[in-house]
């Protein structure tokens, strides 16, 4: 599935997001207000990724509702990411969302970038949980709480969010990050720190995956940094049941989605594996 | 992995000193800096300019030389351009780029119609080109006479027997008074083109796109929107299913046709809604 905050504004910018292949469409974060983002640069390019700041823009959940609808029709599950100020905003924004049809909600308590919320949330457990319950209280759908890996002990805060009634773990945002041009002396950034994405946090997350599976029972979705079908497989064989792709859109376009898929399926034909379901978590039974 | 990492890497931010300044027109000035991926850019594409500690913003290239040599026309609108106008030789800014996508070299019958800063790319093309059609009319438009730009190159490009140059400007200070598109109808009228290239304000470029079906002619545009990421990931500059960094910014009459309900009526803001331009 697309992951949250790529492409994810526009109803147009997510169907090529479909047609590439994506099994299920993450939005942009929305909140309860439109958001301008901050000023940019808002992106570095970096050897092995990007480190980016956007600053959450949106145009607040009342306007995004639309877009909502509209991908309602592509045919695919479509999860609105959500980010609060307070327990209270993320119930709100979740429960329009949800009321607009999505079918899903993914807390987002893990943006490196913005004060107050994001990780300022997913990383205390008492915060999260009252996130998560206040969210679970206000609506029916499926909610998912994606994780940062800033943090000191991932086990902790999954347990919270587990016993919270997630229902599914995505792990894991970007990681906070920062670079400094040399010349200038200045950081490059505008908001002066950012989140890494791309190929360079791919083994913090699969640590983080292979480290939930072994705590929680809750379902876990892998992201960060897959660019292909291996990227992939080893999320799945660390604990993961389902992947989300973003950074690699940028060099592979929308479709790398289904070369991804048919690489999988081409991995368990070659090794003889009925179903994706008896890879998940495999590399625990060694 | 290899290549992955090649692509991101390839495009990093580097920094570069300003090798020299000139004032176009009272709102509009010329900079120069050596940078070797962009000087290797073709007419339509885009670079990010960082302007240290201030902002970063998207600027047509104005011109790409085998030495190394690339330049940008700034337009003075806002904070971070009013900064960059500020910078003199010496001063150092950041590049990444180029990107996007760029004009296509057509030759035979071309007119090319550009307003304000629109005119640099269009410019770039038409030194690139001028050699290889077989005529060439340039339609260039400003509000005054100060504000028409490159007027020196223009006319040395287009001094040959089979290139013509229009101007107009709004207050009538120079060439024909009105808006760029007003000498339009009746040159698509009386002469048969094989491509029209355009860049300049949207509404403009829509009134030419708009000639450009009624009359037959192919065309390409050169857009612009709010940029952020540049490299087709953030979204931020998308114009119905296309994203103007990566897909264009240069589109075809065809592509455009499938954003009509946009082009020249609305762009994202800053918050991604659509408002009116």
């Amino acid at each position: 599935m697309l992951a949250s905050g790529i492409l994810g504004l526009s109803a147009e910018s997510l169907s090529n997001i479909v047609i590439g292949g994506a099994g299920a469409i993450v939005t942009k974060s929305v909140g309860l207000k439109p958001r301008k983002g901050y000023a940019n640069p808002t992106v570095v390019q970096t050897s092995y990724g990007l480190i980016n700041a956007m600053g959450l823009p949106n145009p607040g959940i009342t306007e995004f509702v639309k877009v909502i609808h509209e991908a309602k029709s592509f045919g695919v599950p479509v999860i609105v990411s959500v980010y609060g100020f307070s327990a209270e905003e993320y119930g709100t924004v979740a429960k329009k969302a949800v009321d607009a049809g999505a079918d899903a909600v993914e807390l987002n308590v893990s943006c490196p970038h913005v004060e107050e919320t994001g990780s300022e949330i997913g990383q205390n457990p008492k915060i999260l949980a009252e996130v998560v319950r206040k969210v679970k209280a206000v609506m029916e759908k499926p909610v998912f709480v994606k994780l940062s890996s800033n943090v000191t002990n991932i086990a902790e805060i999954v347990e919270a969010a587990a016993k919270a009634g997630a229902d599914a773990l995505t792990a894991i945002n970007t990681v906070k990050a920062m670079a400094i041009d040399t010349e200038t002396t200045v950081p490059i950034l505008n908001n002066k720190t950012g989140g890494l994405s791309g190929p360079a946090i791919k083994p913090i997350a699969i640590r983080c995956v292979y480290e939930i599976y072994e705590r929680v029972k809750v379902p876990i979705i892998g992201c960060g940094g897959i660019t292909n079908w291996r990227d992939a497989v080893e999320f799945l064989l660390a604990g993961a049941t389902a992947v989300q792709i973003g950074t690699a859109i940028a060099l592979k376009g929308p479709s790398v989605f289904k070369k991804v898929t048919r690489g999988i399926d081409a991995y368990l034909r070659r090794k003889s594996f009925k179903s994706v379901n008896e890879i998940v978590g495999l590399s625990h039974c060694s | 992995m290899k290549l992955w990492a090649y692509h991101i890497a390839a495009n990093k931010l580097r920094t570069t000193h300003i090798l020299s300044v000139e004032t176009e027109s009272p709102t509009v000035k010329i900079f120069t800096f050596k940078d070797k991926q962009c000087a290797r850019a073709k007419p339509g594409q885009f670079l990010m300019l960082w302007i240290p500690s201030i902002d970063e913003i998207p600027l047509s290239i104005l011109n790409a030389k085998e030495n190394g040599i690339v330049s940008v026309a700034v337009k003075k609108v806002g904070e971070a351009t009013g900064a960059f106008h500020e910078k003199s030789v010496g001063e150092l800014v950041g590049v990444r780029g180029p990107f996007g996508n760029s004009f296509t070299l057509k030759g035979g019958r071309i007119l090319m119609v550009s307003g304000g800063t629109g005119t640099a790319p269009i410019l770039f093309l038409a030194e690139r080109l001028a050699s290889k059609t077989a005529k060439l009319v340039f339609v260039t438009g400003a509000k005054t006479r100060e504000e028409l730009l490159f007027m020196k190159r223009l006319k040395r490009i287009l001094s040959g027997e089979k290139t013509q140059l229009i101007a107009a400007t709004e207050d009538g200070s120079y060439g024909i008074k009105g808006l760029a598109t007003k000498p339009l109808e009746r040159l698509l009228e009386r002469e048969r083109f094989d491509m029209i290239y355009t860049c300049g304000p949207e509404q403009m470029m829509r009134k030419v796109f708009d000639l450009a079906e009624k009359y037959g002619v192919a065309l390409e545009a050169s857009l612009e929107r709010l940029m952020r990421c540049a490299i087709g990931l953030c979204g931020s500059c998308v114009i119905g299913r296309y994203r103007v960094c990566k897909d264009g910014p240069v589109f075809t009459a065809k592509q455009l046709s499938d954003v009509k309900s946009e082009f020249g009526i609305s762009k994202r803001n800053f918050n991604g809604r659509k408002i009116p331009l």
